[in-house]
């Protein structure tokens, strides 16, 4: 049957949109996270309260990512995580302190409090930095050297600024008044950070990796994708448009920066699927390589299409239960 | 070379140990107190009484940060296999990758999701829609060790696969998941989180009550906790002793070594007590009951047991954690039945638990975590020195890793876990203090207990209903 010639292919696909999912939706609690100002407790329990039902689902898809990279290429996933042995303990601590902190805070001793949202922001931090930084090193398939590390390091930071910008993004979304305010202006400076990121990365691999040059700039594909980085850039001016107005009469387009960031990553998500398919690992490992026996994706294959429908549809659900404004949602 | 691959191996071990020993504290304790709060809710719902809303709100706040925990160190599992053992997911990755796949498909997914609606949804939806979304929480819980006993039994007894080249290809999934150990070892580890949870309520509702607590609800709770547990014991004695002739008929070097038995023997003794020692493969101090392991495992006074002798060639498991961790184990089952029957006993006769009694029940609060712990010890020490059975041994499982890399994540690991733990046992007691004096609120989500004692000083007859 042609569909199980293409299950490596396949799992490689929903392997990517997991990554997709995960860095859009965990992106933005993760976003919130590294914002929380120290200097307003109020501010931070909106904050936390604006993603208190959603984050636990949002790694969701990181456990699931990793999964299918376990599940339909165990030899990629053995190979990426002796890589990156060190990063990938430091991502788990983050996300440790971030996940629990969460859930302390609201029950601790009074007084702990500003210590469990120190831990909460921390673990933000070390997790976007981490997976920033893992990102950059399997991007140019854990070469080593100054070169490299610095790639790496830069994309840590840029990925962080990312995720500050579509924190500050959701913010603008989900919250009123000051703290509104406030989140258009972190969103705003982060942005221009992030989309400084994007272009030093989208530069910057094709310089380091011929394998990715020849793939962007050959002709004619590089008039297909010359698109790609200018709808970009239009995006990140017309969202730096838009927060400059924050707050907006009758909060028209609050959802707009969310909305317009979530495109971004979807774009630079698409530049990097392009760069690399169908390598699991780039330049070493195809899907096909590394796929695990045709039985085990035709199992896992049947249950994927039967409940991955499900989950994005109660997800969709619980989206709609808490919709509007979050202030109404208290979690103390 | 050959020392730092050993020292790799064994700082692997114990990252991998510590982290699934932290990690399970938190599953056994979410698995069957979302069972639990369905009962709590669904009393409610029927009753129209607001102490079962009451102890839902409490509960469920045990509940919502156990789960964070049990998240967050869930998600270093998902790592370690990758980072530490590469060789398991090389090896058995087929058959692995797929079970674990459906863990985070059908449970991981709907849990979270409909946890937070569980959580802050109680003023969003109507009640029945947040009654199903509990119910949906703990099918998750339960499906989630549905397939990791499934996958855990497979490598103690594999089954429905073929070797090719090396690697294990599934033939037959339906003998994979129901593989010879999976259905004992799965009802085992539902009851023990059906025990554990109860002892929890029960000891935590016990300690607000010695607190001086007055209200209805940590009484309620507290009976509930005693009489689950006074139901759930004996099954778990029985099915206790129905996993183990199982364990004796697939793996009998386990056995051996949970009994002590060095030599193979007819009418081998129960031991009480001993010190089994490796040296001299014998056991010191034994205090026995003649032909009782004999008759227990073979139902003959007379049966054979294989001894330790017969595998010492393919290896077999370290003696003393398996002898000790199964002493322990069965000596807080029969702890938890003189416990819960005896508080039944009280309830019934007395309509109350005398004071003794409570302190007792405070004392016992995380017994199910230590039976917990010691029973998985046994079985999974019991299985070294395979990683997965006659398939694959942990030696050749293990990463190439540098071992200073291990050590420091390791490190890591420990001092957050630690920290985590402490936080996670003083949280609780807070907790169970601070509602000593305030009263949950009916429909109120996650309530801050500092604010309303606040709000309760200020206007001390304000309404509860009223005061949102």
């Amino acid at each position: 049957m042609i569909i199980t010639e293409w299950l490596p292919e396949i799992f490689l696909v929903l392997m990517g949109l997991a990554v997709l999912i995960y860095a859009v939706l965990d992106g933005y609690d993760l976003g919130v996270g590294l914002l929380l100002p120290m200097d307003n407790e109020p501010q931070r329990s909106q904050m936390i309260a604006s993603i208190g039902p959603f984050w636990d689902a949002n790694e969701t898809w990181l456990v699931l990512a990793v999964g299918i990279l376990l599940i339909a290429f165990p030899e990629a996933h053995s190979l990426v995580l002796r890589e990156l042995y060190l990063p990938a303990a430091f991502l788990l601590i983050g996300l440790i302190l971030r996940g629990v902190s969460f859930d302390f805070r609201a029950k601790a001793v009074t007084g702990h409090r500003r210590l469990w949202d120190h831990a909460f922001k921390a673990g933000s931090l070390i997790t976007s930095l981490t997976l920033g930084y893992m990102l950059g090193r399997y991007v140019l398939a854990f070469q080593t050297g100054w070169v490299a590390q610095g790639f790496a390091v830069l994309s840590g930071i840029c990925v962080s600024a990312a995720f500050a910008y579509i924190g500050g993004a959701w913010l603008v979304m989900k919250s009123e008044g000051e703290l509104q305010i406030r989140a258009a202006y972190w969103s705003r400076r982060a942005g221009w950070f992030a989309a400084l990121g994007i272009a030093a990365i989208s530069v910057m691999n094709p310089l380091v990796s011929a394998d990715v040059a020849e793939r962007w700039l050959s002709m004619p594909a590089v008039f297909l994708l010359i698109p790609i980085p200018l709808v970009c850039l239009i995006l990140v001016v017309l969202v730096d448009q838009y927060l400059k107005q924050v707050p907006t009469g009758d909060d028209v387009g609050c959802w707009f920066p969310f909305v317009a960031a979530a495109l971004l990553f979807l774009l630079s998500f698409l530049g990097l699927a392009y760069s690399f398919f169908p390598y699991v690992v780039p330049g070493k490992l195809t899907a096909a390589e590394a796929a695990s026996a045709t039985a085990s994706l035709q199992f896992i294959g049947v249950g994927v299409a039967i409940v991955l429908p499900l989950i994005l549809a109660y997800t969709a659900f619980a989206y709609r239960v808490f919709w509007g404004k979050s202030t109404e949602l208290k979690y103390y | 070379m050959e020392s730092q691959l050993a020292d790799v191996l064994m700082l692997s071990r114990i990252q991998f140990a510590a982290n699934i020993s932290f990690h399970i504290l938190f599953p056994t304790i979410t698995i069957a107190l979302a069972w639990f709060l369905v009962y709590f809710k669904v009393r409610h719902e029927i009753s129209g009484h607001p102490v079962w809303m009451r102890i839902y709100r409490f509960w469920v706040k045990v509940f919502a940060l156990s789960f964070a925990l049990g998240v967050v160190s869930g998600i270093t599992m998902s790592f370690q296999f990758g980072t530490n053992w590469p060789g398991f997911m090389e090896t058995v990755g087929n058959i692995a990758g797929p079970l674990l796949g459906y863990e985070v498909l059908t449970a991981f997914f709907m849990e979270a999701t409909f946890l937070g609606i569980m959580l802050f949804g109680s003023q969003r939806v109507p009640s029945w829609l947040h009654t199903l979304s509990t119910f949906l929480v703990a099918i998750g819980t339960s499906l989630s060790a549905f397939w990791i006993i499934a996958l855990n039994s497979w490598m103690h007894t594999p089954d429905g696969f073929e070797m090719i080249n090396g690697v294990a290809h599934p033939v037959s999934w339906w003998d994979i998941i129901f593989n010879a150990s999976m259905p004992y070892r799965l009802t085992h580890m539902m009851i023990a989180s059906g025990l554990t949870a109860a002892f929890l309520i029960a000891g935590l509702s016990a300690y607000r009550l010695l607190k001086g607590d007055t209200k209805l609800a940590p009484r309620k709770a507290m009976s509930a906790g005693i009489v689950v547990a006074a139901l759930l014991i004996p099954v778990q004695i029985f099915v206790g002793d129905l996993h183990g002739l199982n364990t004796f008929e697939h793996q009998p070097q386990k056995v051996a070594a949970m009994e002590g038995v060095w030599e193979t023997e007819r009418g081998a003794p129960l031991l009480l007590f001993a010190w089994p020692d490796e040296e001299t493969r014998s056991n010191a101090f034994e205090v026995g009951v003649p032909g009782l392991a004999s008759f227990i495992l073979t139902h003959d006074m007379n049966g054979e047991i294989r001894g330790l002798n017969e595998f010492e060639e393919e290896g077999h498991p370290p003696v003393k954690p398996l002898f000790f961790g199964f002493r322990i184990m069965v000596g807080l089952g029969l702890l938890m039945l003189a416990v819960s029957w005896l508080g039944s006993w009280f309830l019934w006769r007395r309509g109350a638990v005398p004071v003794w009694m409570q302190r007792t029940l405070v004392g016992m609060t995380f017994s199910g975590w230590l039976a917990t712990l010691a029973g998985w010890y046994v079985t999974e020490i019991g299985r070294q020195p395979w990683l997965v059975s006659g398939v694959l041994r942990t030696s050749e499982a293990v990463t190439t890793v540098p071992g200073a890399q291990v050590g420091l994540s390791l490190t890591m690991y420990l001092l957050v876990y630690a920290v985590l733990l402490f936080a996670y046992l003083q949280t609780l007691f807070y907790m169970a203090r601070k509602s000593v004096e305030v009263e949950e609120f009916e429909r109120e989500v996650d309530v801050d207990l500092d604010e309303l004692q606040a709000r309760a000083a200020a206007e001390p007859n304000a309404n509860h209903q009223e005061a949102r």
